[in-house]
């Protein structure tokens, strides 16, 4: 039951993404334009996404999971330093390209070589993490 | 259809959350299956992925929705962001999902950080590419 419901939740935001503008890069750049022709989409889509979200938060208080122990626990970390460069380093990504990790992934079927390019390149971004976050983090000590 | 498309990712994700106790962030969904970290839940992620990647094109191909990426064609551009994209994301453990939509709804304080720091990139970066090297239409 957990694989169908992955399932079903990997679909629905996927053909979220498709229908919302997230896998239209000039729609994503658009709403980052602000100085620009600003274009307000994505504001709708951001905030479409958070009323069924607020409420299931809401739902979880004292309640568990169908198919799972327990909810998510929260962070115990703060606000850090690999949080914000990690995040200062994506929105430079996600501004060049108009791509961020679940719209490109969406795209894979229809996006061309352009979106086949950018994922591979995001899996490799992804694979060397640890051992890129291993050498600031040393350097940084020293 | 922003509206539309949004709730729909937003029940995705609250599907996600009660049904499998998880949240739905796309870069900790990849990034667990690229680098191993979390290798015990891998079936679920990749089931996940399947659907992120068949659900739209079945879409499309049925109600032939027009669907166009418009994505640059510039190689080094693609893979630059592409390489900021995914350490990015996995430095600062999220992206727009898990961070945006998964955590600002949880009232987190990470996510609502991250959030502002990841558009404020894309806000700078996107101005710069139009105004100063006319790289985007």
């Amino acid at each position: 039951m957990r694989r169908l419901v992955a399932f079903c939740s990997g679909s629905l935001f996927g053909v979220g993404l498709l229908l919302s503008g997230m896998t239209d890069t000039s729609k994503v750049q658009g709403w980052l334009d602000f100085f620009g022709n600003w274009d307000p989409t994505l504001a709708f889509v951001m905030g479409g996404a958070m009323v069924p979200m607020f409420i299931a938060w809401r739902f979880t208080e004292g309640r568990k999971p169908i198919y799972a122990e327990k909810f998510p626990s929260r962070s115990q970390s703060n606000i850090d330093r690999d949080l914000i460069l990690g995040s200062v380093l994506f929105g430079v990504g996600w501004g060049l390209a108009g791509l961020c990790p679940g719209p490109a992934i969406a795209s894979l079927g229809f996006g061309g070589s352009q979106s086949a390019l950018f994922v591979l390149a995001m899996l490799l971004g992804m694979r060397l993490t640890p051992s890129i976050r291993l050498q600031i983090s040393s350097s940084s000590a020293t | 259809m922003g509206l539309v498309g949004g709730l729909m990712i937003g029940l995705a994700a609250s599907l996600y959350l009660l049904g499998n106790g998880r949240i739905m962030g796309a870069s900790g969904i990849i990034g667990g299956l690229v680098d191993k970290s979390e290798w015990s839940s891998a079936t679920d992620r990749i089931v996940f992925l399947i659907g992120l990647i068949l659900a739209p094109s079945i879409y499309i191909f049925i109600f032939e929705f027009e669907a166009d990426t418009k994505a640059t064609t510039n190689v080094i551009i693609l893979i630059l962001a592409g390489l900021l994209v995914g350490f990015g994301t996995r430095l600062a453990n999220g992206c727009t999902s898990g961070h945006g939509v998964c955590g600002i709804s949880r009232l987190s304080i990470r996510g609502i950080a991250s959030t502002v720091f990841y558009i404020f990139a894309g806000v700078v970066t996107v101005a710069l590419l139009r105004n100063l090297w006319g790289a985007i239409q």
